[in-house]
């Protein structure tokens, strides 16, 4: 099995990071090696943020090389066009406009929005994700996350799966 | 317990865990992208750890750790060591006891520093061993390591870490705890211990005498690894770089090198003999191809360009194919501000609006650089505001003499600012001068630590705060002001002003919480108030 890279691009303070956690560790508990790569620091001001998630049987560097991003998750509208450069021909692209305002009872858990969207292109079962968010967040903010895995995973159901592309 | 227990860590977390399962006795530091998360996780799972006001002090107490036999970690970031390398230059000639392992995270690319120094040369420069993992289970199985060789050789030893190693989460299985069975005592060693030039001079020889035995040792040491592969090209790399060239060149022979100096030359030689082309992948300076080439192995390095940033898997295939056209540049994402609502903005809104001339320093506060502020002309090195701005009074023309202002964030003026007021307080310039403190009751750019001036510890306990006014009043500055920017804005500004026109010495403190470290502060405050009342109402006589 080869190596599934995703990029997750946003704005300090939209859980960038703890999107790439919830990932990870859903990734991690399935069995497989995952390498999770992020900067931090600087970032922590409202700047843009980027974390980088690999998985697969063997992944060597923690960082995605430019144009080989597999899915692209973006979190903020205006980081879209910015971040295009990661994601392979054929890539999946996940933007915030597939979770129109209102939607959500909090727009904080955009993220988890996001990924309930990604997961229904992605190998891990929908038990392995919640786990991974009873794991993730303290117990108070199970329900909201769920609920917003939920939408995300309703709002996701026409996301195709990345293509096959040969040599790539 | 025998363990087959996964764990999804970041190399800091590694370290924390190996330290606690090498039985550290006391973790010092100083808090510092990429280094800090080392410290609170060694905290968070049991481990004794304190911050201390700067990374030579740290050291410092580290040795005295060692000196008592107990094991002892020291953290900070690349340009910490700087600061600690007084101590640590010194260190590598004294027969320590307990084992000695300083964390050096260096940032190539620099996300979060002012210089990307490549700290590899502190090895060579201060005759210490040094080991550099590539990845969060090396960073595991070499702290642990580093204390065994620390306390064998009785030398320090640096665990080199960067960015991508420090920050990455990856697969870590832990082992048996292995604590030391030294038990703290004093034995007295003056000729080991005490550096006069009698005892340094043989020292020296002792140090260099270690280091040729640890280099044989390293021949066999198992740190360094040889992934074999097609002869036709071979690689020899260490930490973060060992990931990137296995995968840009998935079928070339490869030597990670783990434990990085002393350099096992007879491995590397017998390496590079068994291959048709060898290079040398390395992040940085071009240190471990110098000293291949000094030897006389015929190896290639990389093209001068590749020496700045950080290395990854697209660079490193570049360096391979010898290719130096130019690269496409990064995306230029949104740069960091200061957050809505912080304090700070206030103070380089009325820098700005008086014109001021401002040696600044490091910590968010360094952010007032950027639109729509601009009101910073100067950031070196921690400390340097106050060094800085006494320099352009001495020898601006009056009128813009008057201008300069120094501005420094509350935990950088405990770090290095003390000496800098000495400085004041003994050279005055002829107009005087302002020191401005923006005490933001935390260390907020690495992510709201603690220091000596909050009066809490690194978990959050209460201990004996600093008093920065009675401080600065006591080395003999003359009008010491404190006001809070956002909540007497016109005030602050009126009275920088004033200090501004006078020709005395003047510091004035802006003190307001950062706005992100303000609801624990309250929480913690509030709860120390109630434990305080608690203790009191119950001393109190019943009538």
């Amino acid at each position: 099995m080869a190596v599934t890279n995703v990029v997750l691009a946003g704005l300090g303070g939209q859980g960038v990071v703890k999107a790439s956690d919830l990932l990870s560790t859903t990734a991690f508990s399935s069995g497989l090696q995952v390498k999770k790569s992020e900067v931090h620091g600087m970032s922590q001001r409202g700047g843009s943020v980027t974390t980088d998630v690999r998985f697969g049987k063997q992944v060597l560097s923690p960082m995605v090389p430019m144009g080989e991003a597999d899915f692209l998750m973006v979190f903020e509208s205006t980081q879209v066009d910015l971040n295009l450069g990661w994601l392979r021909p054929g890539g999946v692209l996940i933007t915030p406009d597939l979770i129109p305002e209102g939607e959500l009872k909090n727009r904080k858990s955009l993220n988890v929005a996001l990924l309930g969207a990604a997961s229904m292109v992605m190998d891990f079962s929908e038990q392995e994700w919640v786990a991974a968010i009873h794991q993730c967040f303290p117990p108070k903010l199970h329900a909201v996350n769920e609920h917003a895995f939920a939408l995300g995973r309703k709002l996701g159901a026409g996301l195709s799966r990345p293509e096959v592309i040969e040599g790539v | 317990m025998a363990s087959t227990e996964r764990l999804l860590l970041s190399g800091n977390e590694a370290v924390a865990l190996a330290s606690l399962h090498a039985g550290v006795r006391l973790g010092t530091g100083y808090p510092g992208t990429p280094s800090t998360e080392i410290l609170e996780a060694f905290s968070l799972i049991g481990g004794p750890a304190q911050w201390s006001p700067n990374e030579k002090v740290a050291l410092e107490v580290a040795l005295g750790v060692s000196f008592a036999g107990g094991r002892t970690l020291v953290t900070m970031k690349h340009v910490g060591v700087n600061v600690a390398a007084d101590p640590l230059f010194t260190a590598a000639y004294i027969d320590l006891t307990g084992g000695l392992v300083l964390i050096s995270a260096d940032d190539p690319g620099m996300a979060s520093s002012q210089n990307e120094q490549d700290n590899r040369h502190y090895a060579r420069a201060a005759i210490v061993p040094m080991l550099e993992p590539s990845d969060s289970q090396e960073a595991y199985d070499f702290t642990l390591a580093a204390f065994e060789l620390s306390e064998r050789w009785r030398v320090p030893v640096i665990l080199r870490m960067t960015t991508r190693i420090c920050h990455a989460k990856t697969e870590v299985i832990p082992g048996e705890p292995r604590p030391s069975t030294m038990a703290p005592h004093f034995e007295r060693d003056i000729p080991g211990r005490v550096m006069i030039p009698a005892y340094a001079r043989p020292a020296h020889h002792k140090v260099r005498a270690k280091m040729e035995e640890i280099a044989r040792w390293n021949e066999e040491s198992g740190l360094n690894r040889i992934y074999p592969g097609d002869k036709s090209l071979g690689i020899i790399t260490s930490g973060i770089s060992v990931m990137h060239a296995r995968e840009a060149a998935p079928d070339a022979t490869v030597l990670a090198l783990g434990l990085t100096w002393p350099l096992p030359m007879q491995m590397i030689t017998d390496f590079v003999n068994s291959v048709d082309r060898c290079i040398v992948i390395e992040e940085g300076d071009h240190l471990l191809y110098e000293a291949l080439t000094v030897a006389g192995l015929k190896v290639e390095g990389k093209p001068e360009m590749y020496r700045f940033s950080e290395l990854n898997v697209t660079r490193v295939r570049r360096i391979i194919a010898g290719d130096v056209s130019p690269e496409a540049p990064r995306p230029r994402g949104k740069p960091p501000e200061l957050c809505q609502g912080c304090s700070h903005r206030e103070v380089f809104e009325a820098l700005s609006r008086l014109d001021c001339i401002v040696a600044g320093d490091i910590g968010c506060y360094t952010l007032g650089v950027l639109p729509p502020f601009e009101a910073m002309d100067t950031c070196v090195c921690m400390g340097a505001a106050i060094g800085v701005g006494l320099g352009l009074r001495h020898v601006l023309p009056e009128a813009e003499a008057r201008r300069v202002v120094s501005v420094i964030g509350d935990s950088t003026f405990v770090h290095s600012g003390l000496t800098g007021i000495a400085e004041m307080v003994y050279n005055p310039p002829p107009t005087g001068h302002v020191v401005l403190i923006v005490d933001n009751s935390t260390t907020a750019m690495t992510g709201r630590q603690e220091h000596p001036g909050t009066g809490r510890s690194l978990n959050h306990e209460p201990t004996n705060k600093m008093d920065f006014v009675a401080v600065c009043k006591a080395m003999g500055v003359k009008n010491v002001e404190v006001v809070d920017p956002q909540k007497d804005e016109a005030k602050f500004e009126e009275i920088l002003k004033d200090m501004m026109a006078r020709d005395e010495l003047s510091v004035l403190i802006a003190e307001r919480p950062c706005i992100l470290a303000a609801p624990l502060i309250r929480k913690l405050e509030k709860a120390e108030a109630e434990k305080h009342c608690a203790a009191g109402c119950a001393a109190a006589p019943v009538e």
